[in-house]
């Protein structure tokens, strides 16, 4: 593929039914060989926007184009084939229970390829050594904790060499230990792939430590974008709330709700 | 064809039915949602079928879904069987006995089991054990996206997930109904000849001489057949469309049981007015 | 749960699973009888059938030869006409005779044979020539009664 973006999202809209739209009029182009953050509040559409790129939604209107094939319409084995080229981590890990750590790293080896049996065993160990869980391939998954699941998860993605890699809030409910170790991974695994990685996250800290570039959203809109230095200087209001955590500011605290007094009276009169 | 997943997205499109306040226009969009859920269920059937190629080119699969459907409810099976055959056997006496005909209780013990009680009461049991069994894995497979990840891994999750478990399902069903006539028979010669005293020789002869294979036996394994592809078919829908949440998985979970319960007793009443009483309706 | 051991316990639930029909097939049903020996038709005609079925059993010296296959009503002679299914070992006289008889006192019809004395044997298609309808226990009841008071009658007029 001579197109130098991994990802290209052209006005992308989306919703779930007519009268919410999630993603509204998004456009972003993500170059090869990038960490990409895209951050924002819950709810924001930042999944949604995932899914979308992994081909899992389909769009209402706009092209999204990844991997230079445009996935709007593409069903079946297209859609597989370029899935093939690709790997996600999910939220939770999303491990298989019923089968071993390494059963589930050897899943997409044994599903897709046909390797032998001895080249898979040295696959799955690569593997698993790169996220440094090499000792626990005979453990089940429910024997492992949530940083552990996140990192066999992980191993799991890359065990194709995937050209493009999603992580869905990979920092989520995580130790500080094990929040910087999948940092560092996400970082060092995209170089070392010679990959592009998309992460979906709000964890401010971390994301800005290793991201190449970042896209802000708000209420399915893009809001700013750029480097994490430019980030940090931002002049925009959403951006400066969201790098500092500050409660209140374009992001309102309290949800909308009629007048406070008016309510409580209504109360009064009542009892 | 759409990718599965896309096929989600249509049912959440789905409006949920308005609060009509008129009583027939409730009605009229619950048999709507009825059948456009029998619908949706249908192609979902057929698409199964389609790509089963890898549920039984890697028997694999299907062999690890037989034990856990079929082997694991071999012991409820059994004692059921057993005792079954057993109360038969006491009733039967019981009713007999009283017209002298108390030789006829193989007969009655043998007919009742291999052509109802065999299928129907192996199809229930099968139902609320392994049916809900099914339902409950693959929709917490589902809550816990790991259905999700499957798709993302580009690995067809109905062809290695739910096909497998739809087979085992299947072939399970007439072993299980066959073991369990044929407990229930010894149970009935247990408390028949051995306990009541019954005629051993008249309980076999007269048995076998009126349990035809063609037309008894045959016809209890196609209705058995029928029953496991039916709650087969259930389970492994009500798995794969159910709520990706705590309540949502608890609910497909009895849907399957009682939609099952009640498909299998339809399906009963309709196989036996096809099988038992068209050669001799006149 | 590794997979020899689910291998194992599927091989001996599929096994018992067998051994459950295969039971129930020879032991239970009539499988060891009488299933696929080949079999020749022959007709044979009847006033009444009385409660004869398909399926009935056809027995000769009390064995077991055959099973009723049809029952039609014939529209020109008014009689009913009955196909039987005759396993092929057994080869009858042309003048075999037909008789419907109840099992017990009370039980299920069937089709007696009585073996002829013709040298020539019933080949398929045939049709049985001497036939006995079944007993229809009003005509029996009405018979008894008229002859009851044709005794009483003679006994009258002749004293």
């Amino acid at each position: 593929m001579s197109n130098a973006y991994a990802v290209e999202v052209a006005r992308l809209s989306f919703g779930y039914d007519a009268a919410r739209p999630v993603l509204r009029d998004v456009s972003l182009a993500m170059p090869q060989g990038k960490v990409i953050g895209i951050m924002g509040q819950s709810g924001c559409g930042k999944t949604t926007l995932l899914r979308v790129i992994g081909g899992a939604l389909r769009p209402g209107s706009g092209v999204a184009r990844v991997l230079g094939t445009t996935v709007n319409d593409l069903g079946g084995a297209a859609l597989y084939a370029l899935r093939r080229r690709m790997g996600m981590l999910f939220q939770f890990g999303a491990l298989f229970t019923d089968m071993t750590v390494f059963d589930n790293v050897a899943f997409p080896l044994r599903e897709h390829t046909d390797l032998p049996p001895e080249l898979i065993h040295d696959l799955v160990l690569m593997k698993l050594e790169a996220v440094g869980l090499r000792g626990a391939c005979r453990l089940m998954p429910s024997e492992l904790s949530g940083g552990m699941a996140r990192r066999v998860a992980l191993a799991r993605a890359i065990a194709l060499d995937p050209q493009l890699i999603l992580y869905d809030e990979p920092f989520t409910a995580l130790d500080p230990i094990s929040f910087g170790a999948i940092a560092r991974l996400i970082r060092t695994l995209n170089d070392s792939l010679g990959a592009t990685s998309v992460i979906v996250s709000h964890d401010v800290k971390e994301c800005l430590e290793i991201v190449d570039y970042l896209y802000f959203m708000a209420a399915g809109r893009i809001v700013a974008h750029g480097t994490p230095e430019a980030m940090r200087g931002a002049d925009e209001p959403f951006v400066q709330q969201f790098v500092r955590g500050e409660g209140d500011g374009p992001i309102p605290f309290h949800y909308p709700a009629p007048g406070y007094g008016a309510d409580l009276e209504l109360a009064d009169i009542r009892g | 064809m759409a990718p599965i997943s896309n096929w989600r997205t249509s049912v959440a499109e789905r409006r949920a039915p308005g609060a009509a306040s008129r009583l027939l226009g409730r009605l009229g969009e619950a048999v709507t949602a009825r059948l456009w859920r029998l619908g949706f269920a249908s192609r979902f059937f057929g698409y199964m079928l389609l790509h089963s190629g890898t549920a039984l080119r890697r028997f694999q699969l299907t062999l690890r879904e037989i034990y856990f459907a079929g082997v694991l409810s071999l012991i409820i099976i059994l004692v059921s069987g057993l005792f079954v055959g057993m109360v038969l056997g006491l009733q039967g006496y019981e009713t007999l006995q009283r017209y002298g005909s108390s030789e006829a209780l193989g007969i009655l013990v043998a007919l009742s089991l291999v052509r109802e009680l065999g299928p129907v009461v192996a199809g229930l049991l099968f139902a609320s054990r392994a049916g809900s069994a099914i339902t409950a894995e693959i929709g917490l497979m589902k809550a816990t996206e790991q259905i999700a990840a499957m798709e993302m891994m580009a690995v067809d999750p109905i062809a290695r997930v739910v096909a497998p478990r739809f087979w085992g399902g299947v072939i399970s069903m007439p072993l299980l109904a066959a073991l369990f006539s044929a407990m229930g028979i010894f149970g009935g010669y247990l408390v028949g000849v051995q306990l009541i005293g019954v005629d051993e020789g008249a309980f076999w002869s007269q048995m076998q001489a009126s349990v035809d294979v063609r037309e008894d036996i045959l016809n209890g394994v196609i209705k058995s057949v029928v029953f496991g592809v039916a709650v087969t078919w259930i389970a492994v829908f009500e798995g794969y469309d159910a709520q990706p949440t705590a309540e949502g998985v608890s609910s497909a979970t009895t849907r399957t049981v009682v939609t099952s319960s009640l498909a299998i007793l339809a399906l009963d009443f309709m196989l036996t007015a096809l099988m038992f009483t068209g050669g001799n309706a006149r | 749960m590794n997979r020899a051991t689910i291998d194992v316990w599927v091989g001996v639930f599929v096994a018992a699973g067998f051994a459950a029909l295969l039971f129930l097939a020879l032991k239970v049903g009539n499988l060891a009888s009488f299933s696929t020996n080949p079999t020749y038709q022959v007709q044979a005609k009847f006033a009444n059938i009385g409660g004869l079925k398909v399926r009935a059993p056809i027995k000769s010296a009390g064995v077991v030869v055959g099973r009723v296959t049809e029952v039609r009503f014939d529209n020109e002679s008014f009689e009913a006409v009955v196909t039987l299914n005759l396993d092929a070992r057994y080869q009858f006289p042309r003048d075999t005779s037909a008789k419907i008889l109840t099992s017990g006192l009370l039980g299920e019809q069937y089709l007696g044979l009585e073996a002829g004395g013709d040298g020539v044997m019933l080949k398929q298609g045939d049709r049985l020539r001497l036939t006995q309808s079944a007993v229809v226990l009003e005509n029996l009841i009405s018979q008894f009664l008229f002859n009851k008071a044709a005794e009483e009658k003679d006994g009258k007029e002749k004293k």
